[in-house]
């Protein structure tokens, strides 16, 4: 039996090395795919070849599989996302409220649709499967931060306040 | 750790609390902490400090009537504030022994007195940081007690015996599961729970993760005692978080207190738990799409047999519980079986949480003993639909369920009730609707979602569902015909039949029960070119506006 080697990190960047501890904590094993791939988008906010490549072969996962695992899992983004980012929440308590208003209406705002970036880099529109708060519907996440029983003038008053800066 | 060593730790907290003269709760869930309550707590715990009483300020998980939020609650006299802001912090802590504040108290004791909990007992007392307040309120107790005073084949007898379903939404009998994976051969067992909540409009397993992580981590110990596994994984929504960081601080104060590890309890039986993070895909809470993805792969579902409890993880025998499941585990164990096949209905025992949300005035999350009317849930605990508007149905179990129409509100909450009316119990999400909700356009939401959800393994979910959203979007904007209609129960027929798993086997539902109880809505679309709620974009015709 030859022993396995990884892959040398493809730069010094220091990020490569938490995505590296991940992968060392769970031996190498090919089950820790989903868990690296959630390491490498937190390090780096999203997921290119380079890095899909790397962890491929450090766990020694046909690259076809990885990518497939990439592509499948709606959490995974194959783009950077913007300076700010808005999800609005897709949850059926917030749809019954009127989340798809507020969905058109940053759409319209922003002049790009749903998943997509504006061209200046500012602003990344995004819809959430639920965040679980859907008890303050309709719920939008500024930021990561939830903000809930959210009003069609204060969803403009933010983005408003994103393009000032 | 030992059940004498346990009661120390008990006396200890309890000695420790008895110090402080006045207990200031703070709800720190999703709702309440997105409307400052981190903040609040910060000013009650300075006010506190300032003043020259003795209070402890604690921060708890969800105490349930979201909708109130923030909320605070003091004790020893249970007085419970809504909608407390950072401001009124000091006014709580200077009428403390004193009369209650009446502007901030809320009276939802109607509300309350509905209830029975069982899984939510401590979700408002304990901080879920903290294990020594969780072994305060009797935690552990269930495990010790079933390592040192029972056999696995006496905990499995005593979970059948308790008649407990699985909250997961299917409601397989939980004994005949362990019974099965206690029974299969082989040394490697694993126990899995799924806190994968895919149900848009459900939070009950995140507020439970969130709020007493430990209830679920002593559950699933004593499920591996019971069928043989001493390896457990939590499965968690990437979106939830706080419920990983609290899962992930409970399993190491659990691994230091020697309630996970090696040689629990001094006995031979050992028992570790992994947090498995989700990455946003529906389909992974069926259990076989669940398995491949703790396993490194894409989330999609096998055929069945084999079962998981005879080939799951990694080809072992796999015991795959919900999280609402698992937490009603440890209070079994204590009570017994019988005490909570008291609760409930002839088949459908003990209590069942849910998460009511929509158009009512109480949002939240509410526990009820099964049985209850849906009337009671919706018109007393929930505080019915806001004035001027008429209640219209109440949606359950998610995208695999169906919408209950007001006429059928008379109806006992039970597994086989639901079923029989052509919805689901679910998980456990309670979307209620008035009349200025579209029972098209919902259905259209939930076909929708099933569409984008589907793994594509099988084509009458990857093919039907999105040939039923061009059909039910067709109805929506004005340019459907009766033969549309009839070519949607067709298909509706057709994907329910031979869909791989359940969330083509079900994805029909919404369809399936607004076109069973809203027909009218369906015909007024097609026939007469309008929404009735006013919903839908409907372009007339020029004849029919002529």
């Amino acid at each position: 039996m030859t022993t396995f080697t990884p892959p040398p990190l493809p730069s010094d960047d220091k990020r490569w090395k938490i995505v590296n501890g991940t992968m060392r904590k769970n031996g190498f094993a090919r089950h820790a795919l989903i868990e690296t791939l959630h390491t490498v988008q937190s390090a780096f906010g999203y997921l290119d070849d380079e890095s899909i490549r790397f962890v491929a072969q450090s766990l020694r996962v046909p690259l076809s599989q990885a990518y497939g695992v990439v592509t499948f899992y709606h959490y995974f983004s194959l783009k950077p996302l913007g300076k700010h980012t808005l999800t609005i929440c897709a949850g059926t308590a917030c749809y019954i409220k009127g989340a798809d208003k507020l969905l058109a209406e940053s759409e319209l705002k922003l002049g790009v649709t749903q998943g997509q970036t504006t061209p200046d880099g500012n602003v990344s529109l995004m819809t959430a499967r639920c965040v679980g708060a859907c008890s303050r519907a309709p719920v939008v996440l500024c930021d990561g931060e939830v903000s809930g029983e959210m009003s069609r003038e204060q969803l403009i008053e933010q983005l408003e306040r994103w393009t000032v800066e | 750790m030992t059940l004498e060593e346990l009661e120390l730790i008990v006396r200890s907290v309890r000695q420790e609390n008895a110090a402080y003269d006045y207990e200031v709760n703070v709800c720190m869930d999703l709702a309440c902490a997105s409307q400052g309550a981190e903040k609040l707590r910060e000013s009650l715990v300075a006010a506190g400090d300032a003043s020259d009483k003795k209070i402890m300020v604690r921060r708890t998980g969800c105490m349930g009537p979201c909708s109130m939020g923030p909320l605070v609650r003091v004790d020893p006299d249970e007085t419970l504030y809504s909608h407390v802001h950072a401001s009124h912090a000091e006014r709580i802590v200077q009428s403390l022994g004193d009369k209650p504040i009446p502007d901030l108290q809320c009276d939802l004791n109607e509300h309350f007195d509905k209830q029975v909990r069982v899984v939510l007992e401590n979700a408002g007392y304990i901080d879920p940081e903290r294990i020594d307040d969780y072994i305060a309120r009797d935690g552990y107790k269930a495990l010790l007690t079933a390592l040192m005073e029972m056999t696995p084949y006496g905990v499995v007898h005593r979970i059948t015996e308790s008649g407990l379903r699985g909250r997961g939404g299917g409601g397989y009998p939980t004994g005949l599961k362990w019974g099965t994976v206690a029974k299969a051969g082989g040394d490697t067992k694993y126990v899995v729970c799924n806190g994968d909540e895919g149900d848009p409009g459900a939070f009950m397993d995140r507020s439970v993760m969130e709020g007493d992580p430990h209830r679920v981590i002593e559950g699933m110990a004593i499920a591996g005692y019971a069928v043989g596994a001493s390896k457990g994984f939590i499965y968690v929504r990437a979106e939830y978080p706080v419920a990983v960081s609290r899962l992930t601080t409970a399993i190491r104060e659990a691994r230091r207190r020697g309630l996970l590890g090696n040689n629990l309890c001094g006995t031979t039986f050992n028992f570790d738990v992994e947090i498995r993070l989700g990455a946003g895909a529906f389909v992974c809470g069926e259990e076989t799409a669940l398995i491949a993805s703790i396993e490194g792969r894409r989330g999609t579902p096998k055929p069945r047999p084999p079962y998981p409890a005879v080939s799951g993880l990694w080809g072992k025998p796999t015991l795959i519980n919900n999280v609402e499941t698992f937490a009603n585990i440890p209070p079994i164990v204590r009570n017994g079986g019988k005490w909570f096949a008291s609760m409930g209905s002839e088949r459908s025992k003990g209590t069942k949480v849910f998460a009511l949300t929509g158009k009512i005035k109480n949002t939240g999350l509410v526990e009820v003993p099964m049985g209850i009317k849906l009337r009671e849930i919706i018109e007393v605990i929930g505080g019915g639909v806001s004035e001027g508007h008429t209640f219209k149905a109440v949606q359950t179990g998610g995208p695999s369920g169906g919408c209950i129409p007001a006429e059928m509100l008379d109806l006992g909450v039970s597994y086989d009730a639901l079923l029989k009316v052509g919805s689901i119990m679910g998980s456990g999400g309670m979307i209620v609707m008035d009349d200025t909700s579209c029972m098209v356009n919902v259905a259209r939401f939930f076909v929708e979602f099933c569409m984008t959800e589907s793994c594509g393994k099988c084509i009458p979910c990857r093919a039907g569902t999105a040939q039923m959203y061009r059909l039910l979007s067709r109805i929506c904007d004005g340019s459907a015909t009766m033969d549309d209609l009839d070519m949607l129960e067709e298909l509706c027929a057709t994907v329910k039949e031979t869909s791989l798993c359940g969330l083509g086997m079900t994805a029909p539902n919404p369809v399936l029960s607004t076109l069973k109880y809203f027909r009218n809505e369906y015909i007024e679309h097609i026939v007469h070119k309008r929404c009735p709620a006013g919903v839908c974009n409907i372009h007339a015709p020029a004849e029919v506006l002529a």
